[in-house]
């Protein structure tokens, strides 16, 4: 009896560790499709069906939407959808300039992770979109860029190289000019890649690799809304397969295919609150801050917002 | 054949309604199950969601299982948190009417302050939220004895958030507190000195005692003026009691600035640092609000006067008590909006001293005020430092100095649509997340944001001081070489020798002093 049920259970460590060791493959294919019929309900970014009660919630950040402002997302987001044939269309947040503030929606296909494109506008009516940020663009932007936001698309960054002594070569070193618009795609794209965050089983993954939006998801109870490694990155998981064999053990292959924020470094880099008298579950990153994230716990309902000046805090290992 | 193939499908049947060891269902049944509830429900695209409506079945047969299992019943932090919240919505009958009328209720109208918040895109929480900050000022205006109650706004932590209030006393009813800090730490001197006394009875070697004398403090400043010209009063949770921070001190502002920590949420929570900050979560916090408040507190121009009485007394020294203009008329908003010398600060600046009034630490002590004994030993010096002078109260926005090719505010309109009925918003730049608005004569400052100071750039921790120099080497504290065996041997027979003759001397004398 006790040889059978180690057998059994080698066999099933066994089974989950070729899973994950299969998990780049499958990681392609679940980018390069999503599963299909999937029906939104309330993840990811605020979706605009939803924008008008999951603003409360996580206003006690400090910034909120006027009336306005709301109303004119409700009507611009609509056409949005219908213009630039999106999925779904979803309000990501703002961008606070000197001038002007940026506002951000994000738009998306059929695939969940890799098919969105971001806009920004300054009067929540009129959309521009973004360009596609790549690491080369990702490059010269962190070069050139610093300080605040201006408020302006056309603002021009110019990085000057450091001259050092002796070096002559340095009149031939072309500056590198980046605006702001470029900037702005960068900023949007890094924090959406670092730190988009879901709770643990909204999403799961069929044996096939594709990536489901859970129906059976219902929410966190409120114990587990209290621990941080049930929430988990929505971007391509970096430290998943990085985990000690023992770790990935108790790993559910089919859910846990995202990093967890528990285990990003530096520690303490999450803010994890209950708001609202304690019915809220709402997350902040002290590393990109102005992110937050909000849970109700045990409905399904999940989003995500920026409101920030887009500067990554770097001081933050002076700060915990 | 029609027989094989109804006993194939009979055996099917048999092997379908085989009871599963692990679950003890079988499939036949949930099969007919999920058919059942395909049938009942008719989901759109039912070949897809299949594989959870599956799921589903099987899991509304769950519950029988888990009722033998008794729910272990906590209390959670939300419940907790209801209890304490619910005395808010209790209503106070038993205050009499006259009470009301005869001093005039300083509890700010909140209602009024959210609206104007939402138009200015600043939340310090969702609705509901604002009503509790709302409730929890009531409560507080209740139980103390305020002159004066402001919504200051709301800090965030990592663990939790604290809501300020700012607040002042009645005139006389100010509680005279002694600071309870500076008492501990006298009492820790004395216990060090009776120790040394103990050791030097006692005959052990003391260590040498330091002659380092810190340079003097300057002083904290009297409740009621400068930066402790109002109270703060904190709390967690609207509901939670609302805690007084302690006075803050010249030491903590200055150390302040050189930090950059995040608030916990734990008013008793240690700051660890570099340099270190003198105190503890309450102190810093303390500290923050005052250099936010010194910042950020700005006022429509010509809202504020200056008192006319001072004037005539002092014509020199800086003025720093205003009063309201009851000719204010309210500026026009798109004014407001787009010139920053239509605001003035109405805090005073606080100078590099970490004093809102400078004070002259080369003075002897029998000049200064009596403040709080502080009276220490001060040398006598030469020359008199210059005095700091920081900018005049009521200064114009304009006259800020910009960061780093960063204008140090952004004014915008509420609405571009409807500017008629639109609110002038200020933002500082310099603290990030403190706002002003104006709307007419109205006009509120709030700060929401992490009590932080806006760095531009990147943040340089201060450096520990270079090492003392050491002490100068000389003949008296260089180690001399110990001496080999043989140099020795040639010292003990050189003084051998020598002892020799002078024994052979003394005898000599002797022999000497006999013939005398």
């Amino acid at each position: 009896m006790c040889v059978l049920f180690l057998r059994l259970f080698f066999v099933k460590t066994t089974r989950s560790l070729s899973l994950c060791s299969k998990s780049a493959q499958s990681l392609l294919r679940l980018i390069t499709a999503r599963g299909h019929g999937a029906r939104a309900k309330n993840k990811e970014p605020m979706d605009s069906n939803t924008l008008y009660y999951s603003l409360d919630l996580v206003s006690g950040s400090g910034h909120a939407l006027n009336g306005e402002q709301r109303a004119a997302l409700q009507t611009s987001l609509v056409l949005l959808k219908k213009n630039y044939k999106f999925n779904r269309v979803m309000f990501w947040g703002k961008i606070l300039g000197i001038k002007e503030d940026y506002f951000i929606a994000q738009g998306k296909g059929h695939d969940e992770l890799k098919d969105k494109q971001f806009l920004y506008s300054f009067n929540c009516m009129e959309w521009h979109l973004l360009p596609p940020a790549d690491d080369a663009m990702v490059g010269e932007v962190s070069r050139a860029a610093k300080g605040r936001f201006m408020g302006d698309p056309s603002h021009e960054y110019t990085d000057y190289p450091l001259k050092r002594e002796g070096d002559e070569a340095t009149e031939a070193v072309e500056l590198i000019k980046v605006t702001e618009e470029r900037r702005l795609a960068v900023t949007v794209h890094l924090i959406d890649e670092e730190v988009s965050v879901v709770p643990r089983g909204a999403f799961n993954r069929t044996h096939l690799g594709l990536m489901n939006n859970n129906r059976c998801f219902e929410g966190l109870s409120h114990a587990e809304a209290g621990k941080l490694e049930n929430f988990l990155h929505f971007a391509k998981p970096k430290k998943l397969k990085k985990k000690l064999i023992q770790e990935q053990a108790d790993l559910d292959p089919s859910i846990d295919f995202l990093d967890p924020l528990s285990d990003d470094v530096p520690k303490g880099q999450w803010s994890l609150q209950l708001e609202n008298a304690s019915s809220v579950c709402v997350l902040r990153s002290l590393l990109w801050m102005g992110l937050t994230f909000y849970h109700v716990p045990m409905t399904p309902q999940h989003g995500y917002v920026y409101f920030g000046y887009g500067c990554k805090n770097l001081d933050l290992p002076f700060m915990l | 054949m029609d027989n094989q193939k109804q006993e194939a499908a009979a055996a099917f049947k048999a092997f379908m309604l085989k009871t599963s060891t692990k679950s003890n269902l079988n499939l036949y049944d949930h099969l007919a199950r999920l058919l059942t509830k395909v049938m009942d429900e008719r989901p759109p695209n039912a070949v897809d969601v299949i594989e959870d409506l599956s799921f589903r079945v099987k899991r509304e047969l769950l519950p029988d299982f888990q009722s033998t299992l008794r729910d272990l019943s906590l209390s959670t932090v939300a419940q907790l948190l209801a209890e304490q919240q619910r005395l808010l919505f209790s209503r106070v009958d038993e205050r009499g009417e006259q009470d009301e009328e005869l001093i005039e209720s300083p509890l700010p109208n909140v209602n009024e302050i959210s609206f104007f918040l939402e138009q200015a895109g600043v939340a310090l929480g969702g609705r509901e939220e604002m009503q509790r900050i709302f409730l929890a000022l009531k409560q507080l205006v209740d139980s103390q004895p305020l002159q004066r109650c402001r919504l200051w706004g709301k800090v965030m932590g990592t663990e939790s958030h604290y809501i300020v209030a700012e607040a002042e006393y009645r005139e006389g009813d100010e509680e005279e507190e002694q600071s309870p800090e500076e008492a501990p730490e006298n009492e820790e001197r004395d216990a060090d000195v009776d120790d040394e006394k103990e050791g030097a009875e006692e005959g052990i070697a003391l260590l040498p005692q330091s002659t380092y004398k810190p340079p003097p403090a300057a002083p904290k400043e009297a409740n009621g003026t400068g930066v402790n010209k109002y109270v703060y009063y904190v709390c967690t949770e609207p509901g939670l009691p609302w805690v007084k921070l302690p006075p803050v001190t010249p030491a903590q502002i200055n150390a302040a600035r050189h930090i950059r920590k995040f608030f916990t949420g734990r008013l008793d929570a240690l700051i660890c640092s570099y340099p270190p900050f003198p105190g503890h979560e309450a102190n810093y916090l303390r500290a923050q609000i005052a250099r936010i408040s010194a910042g950020t507190q700005v006022s429509p121009q010509g809202f504020y006067q200056f008192r006319e009485e001072e004037e005539e007394e002092e014509p020199d020294a800086p003025r720093n008590s205003y009063e309201q203009n009851p000719d204010f008329e309210g500026a026009p908003i798109p004014k407001m909006a787009e010139s920053m010398s239509n605001w003035v600060h109405h805090v005073q600046h606080i100078l590099k001293q970490g004093r809102c009034t400078w004070v002259n630490l080369a003075a002897k002590p029998e000049e200064e005020l009596d403040e709080d004994g502080e009276a220490e030993e001060k040398e006598e010096e030469p020359d008199e430092p210059d005095p700091e002078v920081g900018p005049p109260l009521l200064t114009p926005l304009s006259e800020d100095k910009e960061i780093r090719d960063t204008p140090p505010w952004s004014a915008k309109m509420s609405s571009t649509l409807n500017p008629q009925y639109a609110v002038a918003v200020l933002r500082s730049n310099l603290w990030p997340g403190a706002h002003a608005y104006a709307c007419g004569k109205r006009f509120e400052n709030i700060y929401a944001g992490w009590g932080l100071k806006c760095a531009g750039g990147f943040y340089m921790p201060s450096l520990p001081p270079a090492p003392q120099s050491e002490y100068p080497s000389g003949p008296e504290i260089t180690e001399a070489l110990d001496p080999s065996l043989e140099e020795e041997q040639t010292l003990k027979a050189t003084l051998e020798l020598q002892q020799a003759a002078q024994e052979e001397l003394e005898s000599l004398e002797g022999d000497e002093d006999e013939d005398d």
